[in-house]
């Protein structure tokens, strides 16, 4: 079926949202016609095909098990769908992808995020979908990083959603604009991985569970006193509660805006899909391979001469020709 | 036994209080029923809700579709509840209810009813099961998150101590557990940390001096297995536990307020599809292990009829039931005795070992920060225990005769009736029900209910301490609102939750042979689709028995697919959302209330509406005659209780999967997309 993915990657283009399911389906196959049409699709959605960056707000969402992540989410997107909220005064449409890290002793992986999500399933404005982060470290499984980018020019938030605290908001950094980590009151691991630099500083900070008083209001503060010993006085640090009547979610939402609205969107798309790149060619032709086209530092001199626009299939491509010439 | 003591009682004891589960279709069919049984010698009545009812919808709720007046009666208003007691004189009457998230509201329209029939609150009896901890561990029917759920609770135990002094305001409940797979220390462990939570929560509503009698009305139900000599030394222990319990927790001294009284439904879910008639004996054994020692004795039993697992029993089955009872009572001689099992080596034994065990798993519990903190940790170990049960059966170690052993059988005559020897209840109905309450609705006067649901609003959204919830619910019911509205009112206020589904923490099974060969039929199955096999489990409905479901989403992934599993009381528009949206290749649905005939064709409509050409399978309590109606709505593969072995089933469907990918594009698309 040739052209299924240059089609498709131009509904989404087009911001079809009704193309989004087969979209992620084929980005997650691995067999080789499939992976052929993902790069045609992925090239029909790259910033050369667009005109420009992709135009969604891309958020990484992240935090240890138990913190409200997805009652979080929930809230988030009520606030996002409803068009008298924000700052964009519309409605905004919204892709989630869950990341679950469950077992994969079996292989096998339990879904059960999007149960915990509150959403009208009629309305065809939002899209949750779940994968396992397979055999992958770093929290995302491996189609995430694709999809996220494939999303982003049909949707206007692409939320990546992975559970854990260290070491899983690094990868979901490169890929996403804006990334909350989300604590729970006395959650004490954040703050200390913050404190000793095992995690990165996020962009946005937030307290869940904001109805339990002082034990949130200590930890916004502890957290708050951690970020600025380590000199990020612009993170803000949110406190919301979800349980009627919710607070803080308004204030979140203006945060993540703010966020993007800040940033040097161009020049953090572009790196981040140059690092892809070069993380994915050597997942598929390891060290040997990277050695073979002249180490590490050449193959980032020879992404940084490619044209800005070129998608990810093709950025890796680039380096696959010096392995074969 | 000392010598000195007779081996006779002087007088023969009462029988304890007989009952059956009753009620469907229509208040005025079950009234019928309630009357005839009555007739037969039963002695108390035991209302079954429709699920509507139970999770607090009206029939006209997009939920309620297809479930109403199946598993139980519908009750929507004041009206209803008339109705449902007509002609029974409720200032006699022991009537138990099996009602939780809704309880309040249920006794509040049986309390409006007595008042229309002149009988004064402070006459009634009975019972409300008013335990919500067990509805989000075992049953689903909760529809409130758990800390309303423990107010409306607490309210409900200060209420009644005042104003209704013979009524049990709740029935603490280990019965479901058991049904969900606990062991008996499991069973002794969470009932008990579960009474626990109860008791704190009320002690912030009462005058510390009505904790005395508060304790002394908290009932229990429980469940009895065919394990019957153990299943007793479990009822003992927990008399033990409970006496202990009320002296030092709770300062109890009357001797009359510390005695741990129960009823019983015998199980359920070791009763068979396969050759039924043997669920006979087993009902009468299990029966025996809540009557044979007279120190933990029921005070009301209720037997399931032996055709519970093929579908809804008819009034004839449960004849038979009380039948049972009543030869156990009035023909043998147990009620003669003094306690057959004083100073018996075994029983002191096996009390003494589930009285560790119980107090070991109590202590985790309360680690945990109390049998309400705990649901997650409750539920991952009773999802865990009961997948070693099934393991245990499909292995064959455990036996279950005409089931896994013994299977050869002549055909049953029983059975041979044209609808399967159960009852079917008439799909008319639902549209009569929902006509009769839309009349309802315009006859009442809509400004005093209004009044009463904004009242009651108010009291929900104040401090927890303020106002009793009883009040303005009985001024609700009283003015004519519906249990729609009424639960509607305090969903606003309340917010909605879902209970945790326990498998994300089951432990990865250790594979036996035919996992492994299982598995690596899915790693050549993933290699030609180009994706993990994927499958969403989920039940459709308002049922929330979700055992079966649970235990086909763990052995999915144990065999190594990625499982989208949602859960209960899923709509057929988010079944096929999230069909659509997680691209899966295979669906799995899961029904016990007997509305498959309505819902899922509804879920299939909505499928192939939403693009999703994923094929469709189904399991749960499916009566024979109704699986080629199901086959011919589109429904691939048809289970039933007798298909015990899990494994066998995932491997049908990993063929299924296999044979549509052969038949489609390499990445099996079943959301193509054009939409």
């Amino acid at each position: 079926m040739s052209g299924e993915g240059a089609a498709l990657g131009a509904r989404l283009r087009e911001r079809d949202l009704y193309a989004a399911p087969a979209a992620l389906n084929l980005l997650e196959s691995t067999t080789a016609a499939d992976r052929r049409q993902a790069a045609a699709l992925l090239k029909e959605v790259s910033p050369a095909a667009l005109g420009g960056e992709a135009p969604a707000h891309v958020i990484g969402v992240t935090g240890p098990p138990g913190a409200g992540k997805s009652t979080l989410l929930s809230a988030l997107l009520h606030a996002w769908r409803d068009d008298s909220q924000g700052t964009t005064g519309r409605a905004r449409t919204v892709a989630m992808l869950a990341v679950d890290p469950s077992s994969r002793r079996s292989g096998g992986s339990l879904l059960g995020d999007r149960a915990r999500i509150d959403f009208d399933p009629a309305d065809r404005g939002v899209l949750i979908r779940s994968t396992a982060a397979g055999e992958r470290l770093g929290g995302l499984a491996r189609a995430t990083r694709a999809a996220a980018q494939a999303l982003a020019a049909a949707f206007d938030i692409v939320v990546i959603e992975t559970v854990g605290v260290g070491q899983a908001e690094t990868e979901i950094a490169d890929v996403a604009d804006t990334v909350a980590v989300v604590v729970q009151p006395g959650g004490g691991d954040v703050l200390q991985f913050l404190k000793s630099g095992i995690m990165e500083i996020p962009d946005v900070l937030v307290v869940t569970k904001a109805d339990l008083g002082r034990l949130a209001t200590a930890t916004r503060r502890d957290l708050s006193a951690a970020l600025r010993s380590l000199g990020a006085h612009s993170t803000p640090v949110l406190a919301v509660s979800s349980l009627p009547p919710p607070s803080g979610v308004e204030e979140l939402v203006r945060a993540l805006d703010e966020h993007r609205a800040g940033m040097d969107l161009a020049g953090e798309r572009l790196h981040a899909r140059r690092a892809g790149a070069l993380s994915e060619f050597v997942i598929e032709h390891g060290e040997h391979g990277l050695r073979e086209i002249g180490g590490r530092g050449a193959a980032e001199t020879l992404l940084a001469a490619q044209e800005p626009g070129l998608e990810v299939p093709a950025l890796v491509a680039a380096l696959e020709r010096q392995t074969s010439s | 036994m000392s010598s000195d003591q007779p081996a006779r009682l002087p007088e023969h004891d009462r029988p304890w209080m007989m009952r059956t589960y009753a009620g469907h279709s229509t208040a005025k069919a079950s009234n019928a029923l309630y009357r005839r049984n009555l007739e037969k010698g039963q002695t108390g009545l035991s209302v079954a809700f429709d699920l509507p009812t139970q999770t607090g919808y009206d029939p006209d709720d997009e939920l309620a579709r297809g479930e109403v007046g199946k598993v139980g009666v519908p009750v929507s208003h004041r009206g209803d509840m008339a109705a449902l007691m007509d002609g029974i004189p409720l200032g006699e009457m022991n009537t138990s209810m099996t009602i939780n998230a809704t309880a309040s509201w249920l006794l509040a329209l049986y309390i409006v009813a007595a008042e229309e029939q002149g009988v004064a609150a402070e006459r009634l009896q009975g019972t409300t099961q008013n335990d919500i901890i067990k509805e989000f561990l075992a049953r689903g029917t909760y529809a409130f998150p758990p800390g309303p759920s423990m107010r409306l609770i607490a309210d409900m135990i200060a209420y009644t101590v005042e104003h209704v002094p013979k009524w049990n305001p709740i029935n603490i409940c280990s019965y479901h557990l058991q049904e969900a797979g606990a062991t008996p220390v499991q069973e002794i462990a969470y009932a008990m940390s579960n009474a626990i939570a109860v008791l704190d929560a009320t002690r912030k509503r009462v005058a510390e001096e009505r904790m005395e009698q508060v304790f002394g009305r908290v009932s229990f139900f429980v469940n009895a297995g065919v394990r019957f000599v153990e299943e007793h030394a479990k009822l003992r222990a927990m008399s033990i536990l409970w006496e202990e319990l009320g002296r030092e927790r709770y300062g109890v001294r009357d001797p009359r307020h510390l005695r741990f009284r129960y009823g019983v439904q015998v199980n359920s879910l070791g009763l068979t599809e396969a050759q039924p008639e043997n669920n006979v004996q087993r009902i009468v054994l299990e029966a025996l292990a809540v009557t044979l020692g007279r120190d933990a004795r029921a005070r009301a039993i209720q037997l399931p009829a032996w055709n519970e697992a093929l579908g809804l029993p008819r009034p004839w089955d449960q004849q038979w039931s009380l039948r049972i009872q009543q030869v156990l009572a009035y023909e043998t001689d147990i009620l003669e005795y003094p306690d057959i099992f004083e100073g018996s080596i075994v029983m002191d034994g096996l009390v003494a070992e589930l009285l560790e065990g119980a107090r070991a798993e109590m202590a985790v519990v309360a680690e945990h920060g109390g049998a309400v903190e705990a649901v997650p940790y409750m539920k991952g170990a009773l999802v865990d225990s009961h997948r070693e049960r099934l393991r245990r059966i499909e292995s064959g170690t455990q036996v279950v005769v005409g089931q896994n052993r013994f299977t050869e059988t002549e055909d049953s005559p029983l059975t041979a009736d044209a609808e399967g020897g159960i009852l079917v209840v008439d799909p008319a109905l639902e549209a009569e029900q929902i006509e009769a309450l839309r009349g309802w609705r315009s006859r009442r006067e809509q400004a005093a209910v209004d009044a009463a649901l904004s009242r009651l609003a108010d009291v929900a959204g104040g401090p927890e301490d303020d106002e009793n919830l009883m009040v303005p619910t009985i001024a609700a019911a009283r003015a004519g609102a519906t249990t729609g509205e009424w639960a509607r009112t305090l969903r606003e206020v309340f917010g909605s939750y879902r209970a945790p589904t326990g498998v994300g923490e089951a432990a990865a099974a250790t594979p036996d042979e035919q996992l492994s060969e299982l598995r690596q039929e899915v790693s050549r199955l993933q290699e030609q689709l180009g994706r993990r096999p994927k499958i969403l489990v989920g039940k459709p409905g308002l049922d929330g028995h979700s055992n079966g479901a649970e235990q086909i989403a763990v052995r999915a992934r144990d065999s190594g697919m990625d499982v989208v599993y949602e859960g209960i009381r899923l709509t057929p528009s988010q079944i096929a959302a999230s069909a659509l949206q997680e691209g899966v290749h295979v669906i799995g649905l899961s029904i016990l209330s007997g509305s498959h005939r309505e819902l899922i064709p509804a879920v299939i409509a909505a499928l192939r509406d939403a693009g999703v050409a994923a094929p469709v399978v189904v399991g749960g309590i499916i009566p024979e005659q109704d699986v080629a109606a199901l086959r011919e709505a589109g429904v691939a593969a048809v289970y039933t209780p007798k298909d015990f072995d899990i494994t066998r089933i995932m491997r049908d469907i990993v063929e299924l999967v296999g044979a549509g990918a052969n038949g489609s594009t390499a990445n099996g698309s079943s959301a193509n997309g054009s939409a």
